[in-house]
């Protein structure tokens, strides 16, 4: 039968291709900080949970499909069976508290891997204020007061704090080998925390679609000892064009594939103007439109 | 004039493009003539296009379905190829402005315009069977439904030739598919398309819901209905409360597009992420919209062809209307990574790992029914086997993508597009096409070839896994959706095997359709004379294949579930012929309208108008939609009747066949 044999030589190969790359692939499998580990570490319990009762599920199908077929004369044919008050209990039991378990695992790792939630470190965060322009990002440094374009650079070993919004419309701020993904919109702000435990350069990328030229809106995240990204700080503040108005302006124009570059110095107010166009400057306690998060507000960075 | 239509709508220099369009335009035109040098005009519309038979109204809407399976999956090939090539920029055949609109296109019509109207159709077709009544509770509606429903198809469609489609994906999230980002006219054709079929789908769903509430044969107590009704009740009552919020989210995209305000704008204070709240409340329903009747199907079919009873019929009603419920709060998971916050993810992802429990417990009773049984392995349970293998690994994944963390690595990836393929494809689609060789016979009066069922059965399902296990890997590399390029060469070899199980599954639609020409070529010696060639267990095949357009000479007296099995058994063990027995009385039945075709063509001339911005031409449209709406209100004549002798003599010849001339 070919069925069986096709289903397990696939399942098998999925596996293998699994473990045996895992390893060396960029992408989610290769983490490299501490917020990616616990996810990854999470998707394969999950894995490993569902699995332990899907694989019997689908040998005991076809084993039962193929045991009772109409051909098979050992097989006992009982055309009124239709009711069983035990096998009834068992198969709500079976997914319920699979169900049970994962439901925790769900709760808890969403309360604790929350993306506004700051990572425990000894080293105060850095701040980093991203905007997702067409077809291009921006990151502002507000405390270091320079910016740069595509290519975000922090300390390795330090957590990042993020706030996120966008000039148009929506993007997702994703750097897979760092965890988590958060999307970036209009008129909103929000939050992410994150953090490269080992100098690298990590490939970043816009998980939402965002029209024409939306694949190439790629930046690299390049994590630094820290005495390197004092230095990349400083050489940036020392020159490159200042992000002012006219600069602004033309940063708003369409473009795709942007070269790297820094801004030595960012008008003030430029993030929150985007995060709340029309309102008070200063930034609000809380993202407006998700109101009762409680963690420290986003104005409490130093 | 003619607004924002002209001469430069038509894409003269795209030749990609020109070439599809002119090879649909050639297809359509061919059919036309061919019908008319037939001669088949008349015929068209005397017992088609003016039908407001419920069996009739079903084949039409699994015709539109099969014929909208081969467009959307055309685009899901040239988006496969494009993807398989190209590494690096500037690579591959096609520009982002036409990759954007395939993939669009591509999810809009598999959901709008294939599962739907297959869905549908089915329901349509099977249910008053089913229940043993006549009809549907409003037959002329339904009618209008059908047509609304082809509206849709024929403007999205249209939108290929003149102008453009969408280029925001299926669900055209806001700020992208505003004015100020897509400032063409293919997000209007995209709303529109959808307004209108819209329309249609939420009047069906209160025929058939008020169908199954209302009109059941006598002794067909809620209890007592096919499993296959329940899940229709459970995806109608979902159509009815989740369609509104469609139409109302579309209206206020379309206020934004037509009179610049400012629900979902970027600017003027407007709130996009709240049309994603919106699509998802009625996006997360439709899933199960589709997927219910599709496990009704199974039942039936795991039922059948194990010749027993379901197993916990009870238990799966139970599970049918948990679904039905729960579907409505899960939307959330849609966008855990938009920042909702911890207590809301982990609400909205601990509800979602509920709805496996009913839905695993229906695998569980399909398994049981199958134990103890002798399972005829025929085409449909092919299908419902090959169906609960992929289903668990979908719904595994699915569950995965549950747990906010995880769903934070995932989401977006194709590691989703993976997941809802495998649930669509391994669920919905392995149903449809049961449900097709199923009731083929039941509709046309001969079986399809059980062969070529066969042979396409293993390509869509070999086909599945080359095309999608891939994809599953690739969005754990981290590669995203909708990528019209990429930079990374290591993903390539994965495209290529996925883009060869698009070749396989390319396989499995020919042998479909080379299994329903050579099934109607071959008819006269596949010819079910009884009406029941699968040993069936429900009320559809007491009548004859295909059944007259009353169904029911005299309707069925109901006693318990699986009515028509309990029927032959008692008939067989009481050696009578049932016929003999029964007081044939006149019935009435509708009368066949135009009302619903009339009504689409003004709906097709009010949607292009308002697409162009030619105003007239959309009052015109309304007008003409109004007037034949009061024409069919002050009709004189509503039914006609067929005499008791017709009947008596129609079903007394189908007893006959049944038990003298068939196999009982």
């Amino acid at each position: 039968m070919a069925r069986p044999a096709t289903a397990i030589a696939l399942a098998a190969a999925l596996g293998l291709m699994l473990l045996g790359l895992a390893g060396c692939s960029g992408g989610i499998l290769d983490p490299q900080g501490p917020v990616a580990v616990q996810e990854l570490t999470i998707l394969w319990d999950s894995m490993g949970i569902m699995l332990a009762i899907v694989i019997p599920t689908i040998l005991a199908t076809l084993g039962v499909a193929w045991w009772f077929r109409a051909g098979n004369t050992r097989a006992r044919y009982r055309p009124d069976w239709e009711y069983s008050g035990r096998i009834e209990m068992v198969v709500w039991a079976i997914p319920a508290m699979t169900v049970l378990l994962l439901g925790g695992i769900g709760w808890v790792s969403s309360r604790d891997l929350d993306p506004p939630k700051p990572l425990p470190a000894d080293t105060p965060p850095v701040t980093v204020q991203v905007v997702s322009l067409d077809w291009k990002w921006l990151f502002i440094y507000p405390d270091q007061n320079i910016a740069s374009i595509n290519h975000l650079v922090v300390p390795a070993g330090t957590p990042v704090s993020f706030q996120l919004t966008s000039d148009g419309v929506m993007n997702s701020f994703f750097v897979p080998q760092l965890g988590s993904q958060i999307y970036t919109m209009p008129g909103m702000i929000t939050r992410l925390n994150l953090q490269a435990d080992r100098p690298g350069r990590y490939s970043g990328i816009s998980a939402q679609f965002s029209g024409a030229g939306f694949p190439d809106m790629l930046f690299t995240l390049e994590a630094l000892p820290r005495d390197a990204f004092d230095s990349w700080v400083a050489t940036a503040r020392a020159q490159g064009e200042a992000l002012d108005a006219p600069a602004w302006a033309r940063l708003t124009q369409s473009s795709r594939a942007d070269r790297p570059r820094t801004f030595r110095s960012v008008m003030p107010g430029l993030f929150d103007a985007l995060a709340n166009p029309g309102h008070n400057p200063a930034l609000p306690q809380t993202n407006p439109h998700w109101p009762g998060h409680d963690y420290p507000p986003l104005d409490g960075h130093p | 004039m003619f607004g924002k239509l002209s001469w430069s709508a038509i894409p003269i220099n795209e030749p990609i493009d020109m070439i599809a369009s002119g090879l649909m335009i050639l297809a359509v035109l061919g059919v036309l003539a061919w019908v008319t040098v037939k001669g088949y005009w008349p015929y068209l519309w005397r017992e088609w296009l003016t039908s407001v038979d419920h069996k009739r109204i079903g084949v039409m809407y699994v015709a539109l379905a099969l014929v909208m399976l081969l467009r959307g999956f055309t685009d899901a090939v040239m988006m496969r190829l494009q993807q398989a090539v190209s590494v690096g920029p500037d690579a591959g055949y096609l520009p982002p402005e036409h990759y954007n609109q395939i993939f669009s296109a591509h999810g809009t019509i598999m959901i709008f315009f294939m599962a739907m109207p297959f869905v549908i159709g089915l329901m349509n077709f099977a249910v008053p069977l089913q229940l043993g009544i006549r009809d549907v509770a409003f037959p002329t509606l339904n009618s209008v439904s059908l047509w609304l429903t082809a509206s849709g198809i024929l403007l999205t469609n249209m939108s290929l030739v003149v102008g453009e489609f969408a280029r925001t994906g299926w669900l055209a999230y806001p700020p992208l598919s505003e004015l100020k980002y897509s400032p063409g006219v293919g997000v209007d054709y995209y709303l529109w398309a959808l307004q209108i079929s819209g329309v249609g789908t939420l009047l069906s769903g209160i025929n058939l819901a008020t169908t199954i509430l209302k009109m059941r044969a006598p002794g067909m107590s809620y209890m007592r209905m096919p499993v296959f009704c329940w899940t229709s009740l459970a995806s109608n009552l979902l159509i009815i409360a989740a369609f509104p919020v469609l139409t109302a989210t579309f209206a206020m995209l379309l206020l934004d597009r037509y009179l610049g305000m400012h629900f979902f704008t970027a600017d003027g204070d407007g709130n996009p992420m709240m049309y994603v709240n919106l699509i998802w409340v009625w996006g997360h329903p439709e899933v199960y919209i589709l997927i219910l009747p599709c496990f009704g199907v199974f039942s039936e079919v795991v039922s059948t062809f194990s010749g027993k009873p379901l197993f916990g019929y009870r238990s799966m009603v139970a599970a049918t209307m948990a679904i039905c419920i729960l579907s409505f709060i899960v939307w959330l998971h849609h966008f855990f990574t938009m920042g909702a916050g911890a207590n809301v993810n982990g609400f909205f992802g601990v509800m979602t790992m509920i709805i496996a429990v009913p839905t695993g417990v229906k695998v569980y009773n399909w398994l049981f029914t199958m134990y103890g049984g002798r399972v005829r392995f025929h085409a449909p349970i092919l299908w419902s086997v090959g169906f609960m293998v992929t289903f668990v690994i979908g719904g595994m994944t699915g569950v995965l993508l549950a747990v906010p963390p995880a769903d934070f690595i995932l989401h977006n990836s194709l590691f989703l597009i993976a997941h809802f393929h495998n649930v669509i494809i391994g669920g919905v689609v392995f149903g449809v096409l049961a449900g097709y060789m199923y009731w083929f016979p039941k509709a046309f009066g001969f079986t399809l070839d059980e062969g070529w069922g066969k042979v396409s059965f293993w390509c869509w399902f070999v086909g599945f896994y080359l095309a999608f296990m891939p994809l599953y890997y690739l969005g754990m590399l981290g590669m995203t959706r909708r990528l019209q390029h990429y930079d990374n060469p290591g993903w390539q070899p994965w495209l290529i095997v996925a883009a060869v199980g698009v070749a396989f599954i390319l396989a499995g639609i020919l042998a479909l359709i080379i299994q329903l020409v050579v099934s109607i070529r071959t008819r006269e010696r596949r010819r079910d004379r009884t009406g029941d060639p699968w040993q069936g267990r429900t009320l559809e095949w007491s009548t004859p294949s295909p059944p007259p357009a009353w169904n029911f000479a005299v309707l069925p007296q109901v006693e318990r579930e699986d009515a028509y099995w309990h029927m032959k058994r008692r008939a067989r063990e009481e050696r009578i012929a049932a016929a003999e027995a029964l007081a044939y009385a006149p019935i009435h039945m509708p009368l066949n309208s135009p009302t619903g075709f009339v009504t689409a063509f003004f709906a097709v001339v009010t949607g292009f108008a308002l697409i162009w911005h030619i105003w007239w031409l959309v009052i015109l449209g309304l007008v003409g939609a109004l007037i034949t709406t009061l024409v069919f209100a002050w009709r004189d004549e509503s039914e006609f009747e067929i005499a008791a002798d017709e009947l008596a003599r129609v079903d007394r010849a189908h007893h006959q066949a049944y038990w003298v001339g068939g196999t009982p």
